[in-house]
């Protein structure tokens, strides 16, 4: 009774317009990342469904009924704060049951629901200290005790992640995962990290300028990039895009591309290939190294074509110096092709797969 | 060093300065001063001046003390939040904090002037009739009370405001969806994080109510039959009225001790309950 059901929202300040008909569906149980660059209204669509910013247009469902207008306490959501929003004067302890004392639950289950919920993020040696006292992954896991206590189904994230270190994060996003996943939680979850996004949604909401560019699993958004915006959002490094009229050499190209090209209407628009789809060879498009990052496993080349960049993830140990030239090439299939508006252009071949 | 010099100059030599003075007798054109001990403070507790002096400041602290805070608080959370022309009040509430305590005596001075002042004119107009305000023995203090707190609520709501505009707004948001009203909000999580203000604006409340006397100047000269009079008034009157220097010397002392007292009491008191971020 939990799914979060947005329709045609939309928020404006003034001649602000931060969040512009964006429409998705949130099923019961499961994790939504919103995702975009910095000022792209992700914070304003949580804020929106929290009920913390009035809607514009649009309406919002939780469960069976619709919330649009409804007060925030009434709307059975929770929230974790990228800045924590840990009350300084009040204790651990304190911090967790606040939202209980509020609402008048008895103290004998009071009890019972901190100790749950301290276990659950293995706070129960911290109760009594105050968040001035606390790292930053602890103050971390405070937030979430804080929303897990109010048993609440909905959970709303907004960075939560972002003050810590690498490390912390990757383990904290396990940790986020797991705990959803064994709580059953319905998740909204914003970062525009793409990693994050990758490796703990079952559906990315990718957002542009406050407008929906892709919704989908992580999968889908990597595999078919509805736009040249998805296809350069995700990964690391980005999609490589080569604007096709850009390209003088054409046997070259037909070479890279595994020998043909396809037939008709490559002028304009864009191709993209993923940096792990290229391949180094003696045959190809010709391209000049400019800059190696030598990561351990692999190496990524940063690689120049007349005035376009390429980036290309090679593995194996051989080493590249800035100035060589080499040929680039790759498979038909890790061809995506889009067109001059940066739209995708489907190729028949692949639709099926 | 020279603040050290400057120190001892203007401060603990007028200090030690008038403790010896407390202990010695007032000259005369046949007797000069000498050494009396005690003698002046033994005067003091027989004076029932002294007394009533010390009884109308503690009234007067307790009267306008609780109340200028509650006021600033209840205009800092007023003017905190996004009303339009929100600069414009603000200016408002401040404007008694920039005016001289003296030039507001004299508007409160027009307020208070029987029937012919704002205040007696108003009231006529309900069919009340004219009252001497500052004249009346029962009504003067608190009079003077309304005007002092008109005076600092102002001042004291610049602290708080700035203390509330550093509060994160994600608390309340938090609270708000915990479901907590904006009183349980204010009692429980943004009154104790003003805890730091409140304890600065009541020291410096504490050493007004004993140290600003400007407006009994302008207003009452202490009277009716001292109905208003106030500690350094009434030292005031004492050193250069009736020049009674050593006796004003003691009751200086005895200023200072409380000044001292409260100070030390505050701070080490409040401090413990204050919560520091
Ligand atoms: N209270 C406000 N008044 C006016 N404009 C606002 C307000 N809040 C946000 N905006 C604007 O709305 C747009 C979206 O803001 P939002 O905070 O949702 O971005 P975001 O995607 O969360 O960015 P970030 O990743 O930096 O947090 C921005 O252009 C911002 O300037
Ligand atoms: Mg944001």
């Amino acid at each position: 009774m939990s799914r979060i059901e947005i329709h045609e929202l939309a928020k404006q300040w003034g001649p602000v317009v931060a969040v512009d008909q964006v429409s998705f569906t949130v099923t019961e149980g499961s994790l939504t990342v919103l995702l975009g660059p910095s000022g792209c209204g992700k914070s304003t669509i949580l804020r929106l469904i929290a009920g913390l910013e009035k809607v514009s247009s649009g309406s919002i469902a939780i469960g069976e009924s619709e919330v649009t207008h409804l007060d925030p306490a009434k709307r059975g959501v929770s929230m974790v704060f990228q800045s924590y929003a840990l009350f300084p004067h009040l204790n651990v302890r304190e911090n967790i049951l606040f939202g209980l004392k509020v609402r008048g639950v008895s103290p004998s289950d009071r009890r019972a629901r901190l100790e749950e919920s301290a276990r659950m993020v293995g706070l129960e040696e911290l109760l009594n200290r105050k968040p001035a006292q606390l790292s930053g992954g602890q103050r971390q896991r405070v937030a979430l005790a804080r929303s897990i206590v109010s048993r609440r189904r909905v959970c709303l994230m907004d960075e939560p992640l972002s003050n810590l270190d690498a490390k912390l994060r990757a383990e904290m996003r396990d940790e986020i995962r797991s705990l959803q996943q064994k709580l059953g939680l319905t998740m909204v979850y914003v970062t525009h990290d793409q990693v994050e996004a990758m490796t703990m949604a079952d559906q990315v909401v990718l957002l542009k300028k406050g407008r929906v560019e892709q919704t989908g699993r992580p999968h889908d958004l990597y595999e078919r990039p509805r736009t040249t915006f998805a296809a350069q959002f995700m990964g690391s490094p980005p999609m490589n895009l080569l604007q096709l009229d850009l390209i003088e050499a054409r046997s070259a190209l037909a070479a890279a591309w595994g020998g043909t090209l396809p037939t008709g209407g490559l002028t304009g628009g864009y191709i993209g290939v993923r940096p792990e789809h290229v391949l180094v060879g003696d045959v190809g498009l010709p391209v000049r190294v400019s800059a190696t990052d030598y990561l351990g496993a692999e190496t990524v080349l940063r690689m120049a074509h007349g005035e376009q960049t390429l980036f290309g993830k090679i593995g194996g140990h051989r080493r590249y110096a800035p100035g060589e030239q080499l040929h680039v090439c790759w498979s038909a299939e890790a061809v995506h092709r889009f067109g001059a508006d940066g739209l995708r252009i489907e190729d028949p071949k692949r639709v099926s797969s | 060093m020279p603040a050290a010099i400057l120190l001892i100059a203007f401060t603990h030599y007028p200090t030690v300065a008038t403790v010896i003075d407390s202990l010695f007798s007032k000259a005369t054109a046949i007797r000069p001063s000498r050494f009396v001990g005690l003698l002046n403070y033994q005067r003091m507790l027989d004076d029932p001046i002294f007394w009533k002096v010390l009884a109308n400041n503690a009234w007067f602290a307790l009267g306008t003390i609780p109340t200028s805070i509650a006021l600033a608080i209840v205009m800092a959370l007023f003017v905190n939040r996004a009303i339009p022309g929100r600069s414009l009040v603000r200016m408002a509430y401040f404007t008694p904090t920039v005016l001289p305590m003296i030039a507001v005596a004299n508007i409160w001075l027009f307020f208070y002037t029987p029937d012919i002042g704002l205040i007696d004119q108003i009231a006529g107009w309900f069919g009340f009739s004219g009252h001497n305000w500052l004249g009346d023995p029962n009504t003067v203090l608190p009079a003077i009370m309304v005007m002092t707190v008109w005076k600092e609520a102002g001042f004291f709501m610049i602290f708080y405001l700035a203390a509330m505009q550093n509060i994160p707004p994600e608390l309340e948001e938090a609270s708000r969806l915990e479901g907590a009203s904006r009183w349980y909000y204010f009692r429980r999580v943004m009154f104790p994080l003003l805890m730091p203000t409140t304890l600065f604006v009541l020291v410096n409340a504490v050493l007004n109510s004993f140290k600003l006397v400007d407006h009994l100047f302008v207003l009452t000269k202490g009277g009716p039959d001292n109905a208003s009079n106030l500690l350094l008034y009434y030292i005031f009157e004492t050193a250069f009225s009736y020049f009674e220097t050593h006796f004003a010397a003691a009751l200086t002392m005895v200023l200072l001790v409380i000044l001292g007292v409260m100070a030390l009491l505050q701070f080490f008191v409040l401090d413990k309950r204050v919560h520091y971020r």
